[in-house]
């Protein structure tokens, strides 16, 4: 079995070394949303100009996904070391928290408001990292302290209050336009881009793929497995802070008691979607993108139809399954048996 | 594996050390908490925590986990609502009918996760998506109920004196408390759970019946949290859409606190019901104190968890409880290749 599961990821990684097959899966699935509302919703796809800004459905999906698209990047590098981070939701609303309160209380500088955040979350990030790689706990179990704790942080932060905010410089960044289009989009394309740059271009990417698909067999050939592991941690910190001071900024508060909740169960199944498998050892960055821009036209789609918002939750159950059994090799090997006899019939 | 007797009891003796010095730590600082009914309103005011982390125990003895259950107590409670009190359906058709929804749901999960070998924590994410929507679909409001059956069970219990009354909430607690210590620790059940957690391989090639056993713990867990939906309806007196968001984290935290493992196959269900306590005590402790904000205890309850898990990983470092740091979410895949470092 072992074999099997090697040879496999060498066969993967010699034919697609650069996400290019990976992601015909999910841009299947978004393709199909998206014709569906090209025959059955009026206006999905037109895109006016208003004030030198775009406007439309689409443009708007892209900017609704823009804090889940940020925790899926990170993600998408930590589930690719075999590990997971479920503390991004309340790494987002801390990040958030310390904005709002840094403009409400201290009128920081824009600097500041920014920079205090991040540097903040980099270090819950790095606390995450510590526990999983140096002293060894298993990844779900290490964040889960900071899930817990960190919305408890927040609330401490703000003193439990929704801190109500106005910054013109600051809302910029979850309101303002650039190129036309919303500022939010050019940081997930920028955060997207340094990434991708940084792990196909450069070893590291072979290296966190090496993390999670044999933690010892990569210390052995020379690797800093425990380095690699703290850096994805720190690194999906960074992401979730970005996405805290987008979410605050948008609406021009920080609650810490909703911001940001079960936002990590959307980037994990974004990622999941995505084509990255949860044992880690090989990622696609472009296929979580897909998956999270793949969620929010699945929400927007039920929203601009007029079916009840809970639906659109049992709609994420049904995805979630056809995605589990998609990638099971026992349901795969299931059809090619079917076919193969029909073939041979 | 070799587990030295003294050793496996360590995180459990910490548990109730724990417990024991919070408790009298709390009775020193205000004297009302030593009362009995506070002790009493620790079962009552968590009877529907401790029913699903019961489950979760389980579940995670078997090296799996289930996420649905905060979602399942809240479709339970709707589904129970609903059919009482607008399709005016007796409680007694009504309880079981919720129960079978909430073992049929996990029984679902089970077997996803079995015969397409998928990862417990994705399957029963989408358990709990499903769930969710399906209890905000049936009603998004709360629906309070009136029915006198509901009326009469949240006040009968067992008088403990002139005062005090155990009330049937707790009771319930404290019988699917037995009955979990009794399946876990006394049945074949109980065993292979332990044995399919401990190391998936070996228990395969022993010929433990593996998919029996996982389709049963997730109906298990699927029936417990059910069970619970149903307790927390009686308890508050109504059903809602929204209700046990986060539950599920709070289980599992209860769980780890109780000093079971979460790679499986080493822990105990009575820890898990201490875990609960131990919640109840902090809660409790934070409204007896007053200026605390309610924060805190989501503080506390967090670093309760690093202590537990520092614990054990330092217990486990010695290695009399090692055992290969598995992946957690497929207890399948190879543990040479997977064990983290």
């Amino acid at each position: 079995m072992v074999k099997l599961k090697n040879d496999e990821r060498i066969k993967n990684y010699r034919t697609n070394p650069h996400d290019l097959t990976n992601i015909v899966w999910p841009l299947l699935v978004l393709a199909i949303i998206l014709l569906f509302n090209l025959f059955f919703t009026e206006h999905f796809f037109r895109i006016v100009v208003r004030d030198d800004h775009l406007f439309g459905s689409l443009i708007d999906i892209l900017n609704r996904a823009a804090p889940v698209m940020l925790l899926a990047i990170g993600m998408t590098l930590v589930i690719a070391t075999a590990g997971i981070d479920i503390s991004v939701g309340s790494v987002t609303a801390i990040s958030g928290a310390i904005a709002a309160v840094l403009i409400a209380k201290g009128n920081a500088p824009l600097f500041q408001v920014i920079a205090v955040p991040l540097v903040v979350v980099m270090i819950l990030g790095a606390w995450n990292g510590l526990l999983v790689s140096y002293v060894g706990i298993q990844p779900i179990i290490a964040t889960l302290i900071l899930l817990v704790a960190g919305r408890g942080i927040a609330q401490l932060i703000t003193d439990g209050q929704i801190i109500v905010f106005e910054n013109k410089p600051f809302e910029f960044i979850g309101n303002g336009f650039l190129f036309g289009l919303p500022f939010s989009i050019t940081i997930v394309t920028v955060v997207l881009l340094i990434t991708g740059t940084l792990a196909r271009k450069t070893a590291l990417g072979l290296f966190i793929e090496s993390v999670g698909g044999n933690p010892n067999a990569s210390r052995y050939s020379g690797v800093n497995a425990r380095g690699i592991k703290s850096l994805v941690y720190i690194f999906t910190a960074f992401c979730a802070g970005i996405a805290g001071l987008i979410a605050a900024s948008n609406i021009k508060a920080a609650d810490p008691n909703s911001s940001g909740l079960n936002i990590e169960l959307d980037a994990i199944l974004a990622v999941v979607i995505g084509g990255t498998s949860m044992n880690g050892g090989k990622f696609s960055l472009l296929g979580s993108i897909v998956g999270a821009i793949f969620i929010q036209t699945l929400t927007t789609t039920i929203l601009t139809r007029g079916v009840p918002v809970q639906v659109t939750l049992v709609v994420k159950a049904l995805v979630v399954f056809a995605v589990c059994l998609l990638q099971s090799e026992a349901f795969r090997r299931g059809i090619q048996v079917r076919l193969s006899r029909r073939a041979a019939a | 594996m070799k587990i030295r007797f003294d050793q496996k009891y360590i995180p459990i003796a910490a548990t109730i050390l724990v417990s024991a010095l919070l408790y009298i730590f709390s009775c020193i600082s205000f004297p009302g908490f030593a009362s009995l009914q506070v002790f009493v309103n620790f079962f009552t005011d968590n009877a529907f925590l401790g029913i699903t982390a019961i489950g979760m125990t389980f579940v995670i003895l078997s090296g799996g986990i289930d996420l649905s259950v905060g979602s399942v107590v809240a479709l339970t409670g709707v589904l129970v609502a609903t059919l009482v009190e607008k399709n005016h359906l007796h409680p007694l058709v009504v309880i079981p009918i919720a129960l079978a929804v909430g073992s049929l749901l996990g029984l679902i999960m089970g077997s996803i996760i079995h015969f397409f070998n998928a990862p417990p924590f994705i399957v029963t994410l989408g358990g709990m998506f499903f769930a969710r929507g399906m209890g905000q679909l049936i009603s998004l409001e709360s629906i309070p109920i009136y029915h006198p059956f509901f009326k009469s069970f949240v006040s009968i219990g067992i008088p403990l004196n002139k005062e005090v009354v155990f009330p049937a909430v707790a009771l319930i607690f404290l019988a699917v408390v037995i009955i979990g210590l009794y399946i876990a620790h006394w049945t074949r059940f109980g065993r292979n759970v332990y044995a399919i957690g401990g190391n998936y391989q070996s228990a395969k090639l022993m010929g433990i019946p593996i998919l029996g056993t996982q389709l049963s713990i997730y109906t298990l867990s699927g029936f417990c949290s059910a069970l619970a939906g149903v307790v927390y309806t009686m308890y508050t007196s109504a059903g809602y859409g929204l209700a046990g968001v986060g539950l599920e984290m709070d289980a599992i935290a209860s769980v780890v606190i109780g000093g079971t493992l979460l790679t499986g196959g080493v822990g105990f269900l009575g820890g898990t019901v201490i875990g609960v306590l131990i919640q109840g005590i902090i809660q409790t402790f934070i409204v007896f104190q007053g200026t605390l904000s309610s924060w805190w205890t989501r503080i506390v309850i967090g670093l309760l968890v690093l202590l537990f898990i520092l614990l054990q990983r330092f217990l486990s470092s010695i290695p009399l409880v090692q055992k290969n740091a598995a992946v957690y979410f497929d207890p399948r895949a190879d543990q040479a290749s997977n064990s983290s470092n």
